[in-house]
C-alpha cells in the first residue's frame, strides 16, 4: 500500500475547491443553526438556487460574470424570502421538512423537462465558466506549488478564489457574531418567546439569518459548478444538504472556525479511510469487499460520523459544550 | 448485463403492452409510463446517485474502463449513422452508432451522464418510440458499463379520453395510496409515542422489499413463506432498532431533534450497509404480471391481492389500536406519555411494541410495492419524503389520519400528472404538503394545540 | 402595607370587579380566550393602576397566565380591546408591545441559558443600532451605545448582587438567580409596566425577600408592576391593589386587606382553607384542591 499517496491525496483534500464549497455552505448553515437555531435541512437547495442563478444569467441572458455571480445572490435572496416568509413560524420539526421537501420540488423543477430550454433538464447546464477562466491572473507554466500541493495555473487559481471567499465569510461571520445583531440571533436559538419578550421583531431576524446563510451556501454552489464545470440537478439531492450537516457538526456548529476545521477534516479523513481500505482490498485483506464498494463505504463513515457527533459530541470537535445545544 | 439488455429488448417487441411497460421501467431510465401506477424511485435512484458522486468523482482512483454504450434498432436490425451526444462530469462527445447500430463511448469519471439522441440523425420514415424522451441517463455510479437505449418504431402510445386516463389515475393513486398507508401507520406511531421524526422508515422499506427479493426469487421459497420471514425480520429490525439505538437515547435524555438528526445518518448507514449487500441494481420481486381488465382499467392480479392485503391490514391496525388493550395503551401514551405512566402503563413496553409492529408494518409495505413496482437499494427512500408528507397531512401522530393523508398523497401523485407534466408529480405532493403545512399545521384530522 | 388613603386613589368608587380607576395604565374590556368548548379567560372589563403594585390572584387554570398572554400579545383573543396607555394593542404583535414600554416575564424562567449572564442584560437594552444587521458589520457605529448599555447592564446586576456571576452562562445559575436575571433584564429597557408572572415560583425563602424588595423598589422609581401570584403572604404584603380570578372571569378586586376577608374570594379561592392563616396557604395546597374550588367560584358569579 503507498501511504505517501493516501498522504498526498488527503493533504490535497484540504484544500480542494470541492472542500471550500462544502466550507461555505457550512458556514451558512452556521447562521442558520449553530447560531439561530434554525432546522434548515434544504441547504442544498440555497447552494443549487445560487449555481443555477450564475450558470442561466450567463447562459440565457448572456450576463458578465460579475452581474451573474450578484444574479446568483439575489436568486438566493428570493428563495430565502419564498421559502422563510411562510416557514418561519413552524415548528422546529415542521421547518426540517418543509425545508427538506422545498428543496427537493426545486431539484424537480430544475429536472423536469418542461424548463429544460433555460434549465437544461436534468441535463444541466455547461459552458458558463469561459469568463471565469479568462480572468485567471496566473501565467500557464509549470506547476505551482510543492509536494502534494502541486497545481496547474488553473488550478490555483480555483483554489485561491474559493478559499478567498472562504476567508472572507468566516470574517463576515465573525463580525456578525459579536455584534448585537448576533446576540440576537444566539438568544432566538435559545428562547425565542423570551427574546420576543425584550421588543425583537424575531420574526425578522429569523429570515435576515435564513438570508445571509443562504447567501453563503450560493456562494459554495457557486464555486462547486465553476470547479465542475456543469450544473447538475441531481447533485443537489438531500445527501448534498446532510454532508454539509456533518461537516458542520464535525467542526462545531456555533464556532466561526467550526466550518472550516470540519470540512478540512472531514475530507481528510474520507480520502484516508478510501485509501486505506482501497488498498486493503488490492492487498485481499477485505475479501468481502470490491473497490467501487469501498467508495461506498464512504457514505457510512458519513452517516456514522453524524449519528457519533450528534450523540456524543453536539458541540463537535472544537466547540465548546456550553456553545450548543439542540433545542427539543 | 449487455446480454441481458439485448434480450429484454427484443421481448420488447413482442410481447404485450403491460410487459413493455414494465420492462421499459427497468431498463429506460426516465420512461414514465403512461399507465405505470408508480414508479417514483427510477427518478430518485438516478438522481440520488449523482448527488455525491459529483463532489467525491475526482477522487475517485479507478476511472480507466467505464463505458455508456447501446444498441439501436429498428424492427430488429441495427442502425447506423445515428448520433448521440453525451455530456455530463465535464465530458461532452458525439458518438455514432457503426452498421449493428452499436455505439459505444468510453468516459473517465464516475458519475451521471446524459445521452441525448440527435433526430435529424435518423433515417426518413423512422421516429422514437416515445417521442417525448430525447434524453437519457446513464448512471455510472455504481456499475462500470451503462446501457442507454433508444426504442424505435411506432409509437404505442394511445390517446385515451380524459375521463378514463383520471379513471386510470384514480385507480393508481387508490393503490399507492394504500402502499403508502401502511407504510406511514408505522411513522405515525412511532411519532406519537417517541416523538421522533423517524428519518430512517424509509430503509425498512427497502429491507421489506429486498428481503422478499432474496428469499423469494434467489432462494425460491414460496412467495408466502418469503413474505411472512420478511415480516419477522423487519419486524424484529423494528424491535432492534428501538433496544439498541433508540431507548439508550431516550436514557440518555437525548433532545427530539438531535434524536431526528441521528436518524437521519441511520438512514444513510443503513441506505449503504444495504447497497453493499444487495448491490444497486433494480430487482424484479415477481415473475407473475397476469392482466386483469376492469373496464378501461388494466391492471394486474398482483396490484389486486397488494390492494386486498393493504385494506385489510390497515382495518387489522384500526381493530388493534380502538379494540385491545395494548392498543388502547398505545394511544393513551401518544396523548400524554407521562399520564399514560402514571395510571400504571408500562410506557417502554409500549414504545418497543410500537417500533416492532411498525418494522412488520413496514415491512410489509415494502414486499407489496417491490412485487408491483419492483426495488432497488433506494426504494425506501425515495417514498420516505412521501410518508412524511402522509403523516403530516393527516396530522402527526395519529395513524387514522396517517391513512387518511396517504390516500390523499396517492391521488395527488396520480391525478396531478394530468396536469402537469409526470416528471413533476412528485414534486406537486411534496407542495400539497408545504401548502398544508402553513395553512394548516395540525393536519387534515389533527388537533389544534394549546398554545402557551 | 397598603394604607387606606393609598387605596382611594386608585379606584373611582366603591371597589369591585371591574371597576373604574384614578389613572389606569392598561385597560382590557370584553376580553374573550377559548380551547375548544372552554372559555380560559372571559374578562368583561379591568383596569391596571398606574405606578402601583397590582396582584392577579387566582387558583390554578383560573386563566391568569393566559390573560397576561393575551395582553402582551403571545395569544390572540377570540374577542375583546385592550389598550395601553390609550394605545390599542389589539393585533400589535408581542415585540411591538414589548417596545411601548410594557415588559413581560415569564412563570418558567426564561433565562437564555447558554448566553452570558452579561449578555443577557445587553439583549434587554433597546435602541441597540449594532441589533441592525447592516449597522452589525461596522463597529464603530454601535461601540458607544454598546458602552453604555454595557455600563447599565452592570449597575443592575450590582443591584441585583448578580456581578459576581457577570460572565458565567445563565445555565450556571440557581432558579432563583434565573428569576432575578429575568426581572433584571427586564428593567434594562425602562419599562413603564413589569408584569411578572409568578416571581416567586420556584425561589428559595432566601431569595424571598430581596426580590420582594426589587418589586418594591420598582414602584418607587415610579414604574407601574403587575404580577401573577399563588403566595398569599407576598400578595398581602406588597401589592397596592388585588385582582382575584376564577374560571377566566375577574370575581372580586380591591386592597389587599378588604379582599382577603371578601366571603366570596374566600369561598372561590380558598375552599376548604378558609380557616387557616390566609398568609401561609402555599401554591401547593392551593393547586390541590382545584377541582373543588371551581365548582364553587361558579357560584359565585
Amino acid at each position: 500500500m503507498d501511504f505517501i499517496a493516501i498522504i498526498n491525496l488527503a493533504l490535497g483534500e484540504l484544500v480542494s475547491p470541492i472542500t471550500a464549497t462544502f466550507v461555505l455552505c457550512a458556514i451558512g448553515l452556521s447562521v442558520h443553526f449553530g447560531f439561530t437555531g434554525l432546522l434548515n435541512f434544504g441547504q442544498a437547495a440555497f447552494a443549487a438556487v445560487g449555481a443555477y442563478g450564475m450558470a442561466i444569467a450567463i447562459l440565457t441572458f448572456d450576463a458578465p460574470l460579475w452581474l451573474a455571480v450578484i444574479a446568483g445572490m439575489v436568486a438566493s435572496v428570493l428563495f430565502a424570502l419564498v421559502l422563510g416568509i411562510p416557514t418561519l413560524r413552524l415548528r422546529a420539526d415542521y421547518l426540517a421538512i418543509v425545508t427538506i421537501a422545498t428543496s427537493e420540488v426545486f431539484r424537480y423543477l430544475m429536472t423536469t423537462i418542461g424548463f429544460a430550454e433555460v434549465t437544461g433538464g436534468s441535463n444541466g447546464l455547461s459552458q458558463f465558466g469561459a469568463e471565469f477562466w479568462a480572468l485567471n491572473p496566473i501565467p500557464a507554466g509549470p506547476t505551482y506549488g510543492f509536494g502534494p500541493f502541486s497545481y496547474r495555473n488553473d488550478q490555483l487559481y480555483m483554489i485561491v478564489v474559493a478559499w478567498t471567499l472562504v476567508i472572507v465569510g468566516a470574517l463576515i461571520l465573525r463580525l456578525l457574531m459579536r455584534s448585537p445583531w448576533g446576540r440576537v440571533l444566539k438568544g432566538i436559538r435559545e428562547d425565542e418567546d423570551a427574546v420576543r419578550s425584550l421588543g425583537k421583531d424575531v420574526f425578522a431576524y429569523k429570515l435576515q439569518a435564513l438570508i445571509i446563510g443562504g447567501l453563503f451556501a450560493s456562494l459554495g454552489g457557486m464555486v462547486f459548478v465553476i470547479n465542475l464545470s456543469n450544473v447538475q440537478p441531481q447533485s443537489w439531492g438531500t445527501t448534498f444538504t446532510f454532508l454539509i450537516w456533518t461537516v458542520l457538526l464535525l467542526g462545531g456548529a456555533a464556532t466561526i472556525l467550526g466550518p472550516i476545521a470540519g470540512g478540512m477534516a472531514f475530507f481528510a479523513i474520507i480520502s484516508i479511510t478510501q485509501g486505506v481500505m482501497g488498498g486493503l482490498v488490492n492487498l485481499g485483506w477485505l475479501p468481502f469487499l470490491t473497490q467501487p464498494q469501498v467508495g461506498q463505504i464512504r457514505f457510512i463513515l458519513i452517516g456514522l460520523s453524524l449519528m457519533l457527533l450528534v450523540i456524543f459530541r453536539p458541540q463537535g470537535m472544537f466547540g465548546n459544550k456550553k456553545e450548543l445545544q439542540f433545542n427539543g | 448485463m449487455n446480454r441481458q439488455v439485448h434480450t429484454s429488448v427484443m421481448r420488447l417487441g413482442r410481447i404485450a403492452t403491460i410487459f413493455a411497460v414494465l420492462f421499459a421501467l427497468l431498463f429506460a431510465n426516465a420512461s414514465m409510463g403512461a399507465a405505470s401506477a408508480a414508479p417514483l424511485h427510477h427518478d430518485a435512484t438516478a438522481s440520488h446517485t449523482a448527488a455525491l458522486a459529483a463532489p467525491l468523482a475526482a477522487v475517485d482512483p479507478n476511472g480507466s474502463d467505464l463505458l455508456i454504450k447501446g444498441t439501436i434498432k429498428n424492427d430488429g436490425k441495427g442502425v447506423a449513422g445515428i448520433e448521440f451526444r453525451v455530456t455530463g462530469n465535464g465530458v461532452d462527445e458525439v458518438v455514432t452508432s457503426d452498421k449493428d447500430g452499436r455505439w459505444v463511448l468510453k468516459v473517465a469519471n464516475k458519475g451521471v451522464y446524459e445521452v441525448a439522441i440527435d433526430l435529424t440523425t435518423l433515417p426518413k420514415g423512422v421516429e422514437l418510440r416515445d417521442p417525448t424522451t430525447l434524453k437519457r441517463e446513464a448512471n455510472l455510479t455504481i456499475t462500470n458499463t451503462a446501457a442507454v437505449l433508444f426504442p424505435l418504431g411506432k409509437s404505442t402510445r394511445v390517446i385515451q379520453p380524459l375521463w378514463q386516463q383520471a379513471l386510470i389515475r384514480v385507480f393508481a393513486g387508490l393503490d399507492l395510496g394504500l402502499l403508502l398507508a401502511v407504510a406511514a401507520i408505522g411513522i405515525s406511531l412511532i411519532f406519537g409515542t417517541t416523538g421522533l421524526n423517524n428519518f430512517a422508515h424509509g430503509e425498512m422499506v427497502t429491507l421489506g422489499a429486498l428481503f422478499t427479493w432474496l428469499f423469494y426469487m434467489e432462494f425460491k421459497w414460496p412467495l408466502l413463506l418469503a413474505a411472512a420471514v420478511t415480516i419477522f425480520l423487519t419486524a424484529l429490525s423494528g424491535w432492534l432498532q428501538d433496544s439498541a439505538l433508540w431507548k439508550p437515547l431516550r436514557r440518555r435524555r437525548l433532545g427530539l431533534n438531535q434524536m431526528m438528526i441521528v436518524s437521519i445518518g441511520f438512514s444513510i448507514v443503513a441506505r449503504y450497509i444495504l447497497l453493499i449487500f444487495f448491490d444497486g441494481d433494480t430487482k424484479v420481486l415477481s415473475s407473475d404480471f397476469t392482466p386483469v381488465a376492469l373496464g378501461v382499467i388494466n391492471t394486474t392480479e398482483t396490484t389486486l391481492w397488494s390492494m386486498g392485503v393493504s385494506v385489510v391490514t390497515l382495518a387489522g391496525v384500526a381493530w388493534f389500536l380502538t379494540r385491545t388493550r395494548l392498543g388502547k395503551a398505545t394511544r393513551a401514551v401518544s396523548d400524554n406519555s407521562s399520564l399514560a405512566a402514571a395510571t400504571g402503563i408500562d410506557v417502554e413496553r409500549v414504545i418497543r411494541i410500537v417500533w416492532t409492529l411498525a418494522g412488520a408494518l413496514t415491512g410489509l409495505a415494502g414486499i407489496l410495492y417491490g412485487l408491483q413496482f419492483q426495488a432497488n437499494w433506494l426504494t425506501g427512500f425515495a417514498i420516505l419524503l412521501l410518508l412524511f408528507a402522509s403523516v403530516t397531512l393527516g396530522g402527526l401522530g395519529t395513524a387514522l389520519g396517517a391513512t387518511v393523508g396517504a390516500m390523499i398523497i396517492g391521488m395527488v401523485v396520480e391525478l396531478s400528472s394530468l396536469f402537469i407534466p409526470v416528471d413533476l408529480k412528485y414534486a406537486a405532493s411534496l407542495a400539497i404538503l408545504i401548502v398544508v403545512l402553513l395553512v394548516r399545521p395540525q393536519g387534515v384530522l389533527g388537533k389544534k394545540q394549546r398554545i402557551g | 402595607m397598603a394604607n387606606v388613603s393609598e387605596n382611594d386613589q386608585i379606584a373611582i368608587g366603591t371597589a369591585g370587579p371591574g371597576c373604574k380607576k384614578v389613572d389606569p395604565i392598561l385597560v382590557a374590556t370584553g376580553v374573550v380566550r377559548q380551547f375548544g368548548g372552554l372559555r380560559a379567560v372571559d374578562v368583561a372589563h379591568v383596569e391596571i393602576p398606574r405606578g402601583k403594585i397590582t396582584a392577579l390572584i387566582g387558583p390554578n387554570g383560573a386563566g391568569k397566565t393566559t390573560f397576561f398572554n393575551l395582553l402582551t400579545g403571545f395569544d390572540k383573543p377570540d374577542e375583546g380591546t385592550w389598550s395601553f396607555e390609550g394605545k390599542d394593542l389589539a393585533g400589535v404583535p408581542s415585540f411591538k408591545v414589548a417596545r411601548l414600554g410594557m415588559i413581560r416575564t415569564f412563570q418558567l424562567t426564561k433565562a437564555l441559558s447558554l448566553l452570558t449572564v452579561i449578555e443577557n442584560m445587553r439583549l434587554g437594552a433597546q435602541e441597540q443600532p449594532g441589533e441592525n444587521f447592516l449597522t452589525a458589520l461596522i463597529r464603530p457605529l454601535w461601540r458607544k451605545r454598546e458602552a453604555e448599555i454595557t455600563a447599565k447592564a452592570d449597575a443592575l446586576l450590582g443591584r441585583f448582587k448578580l456581578d459576581a456571576k457577570r460572565e458565567d452562562y445563565a445555565a450556571s445559575l440557581s432558579g432563583g438567580q434565573r428569576k432575578l436575571l429575568e426581572m433584571a433584564r427586564a428593567l434594562m429597557s425602562d419599562p413603564k409596566l413589569v408584569m411578572l408572572d409568578e416571581p416567586m415560583a420556584g425561589v428559595n425563602p432566601a431569595l424571598t425577600q430581596s426580590l420582594l424588595e426589587h418589586i418594591k423598589d420598582l414602584k418607587s422609581n415610579g414604574t407601574t408592576v403587575l404580577f401573577v401570584e399563588h403566595d398569599m403572604h407576598m400578595v398581602r404584603h406588597i401589592s397596592d391593589w388585588v385582582i382575584v380570578m376564577a374560571e377566566g372571569k375577574v370575581v372580586a378586586e380591591g386592597p389587599p386587606a378588604t379582599v382577603m376577608k371578601d366571603q366570596a374570594v374566600i369561598d372561590a379561592y380558598l375552599g376548604a382553607h378558609h380557616d387557616t392563616d390566609l398568609g401561609t396557604v402555599g401554591s401547593k395546597t392551593v393547586a390541590t384542591d382545584t377541582a373543588t374550588l371551581k365548582s364553587t367560584a361558579k357560584e359565585t358569579d
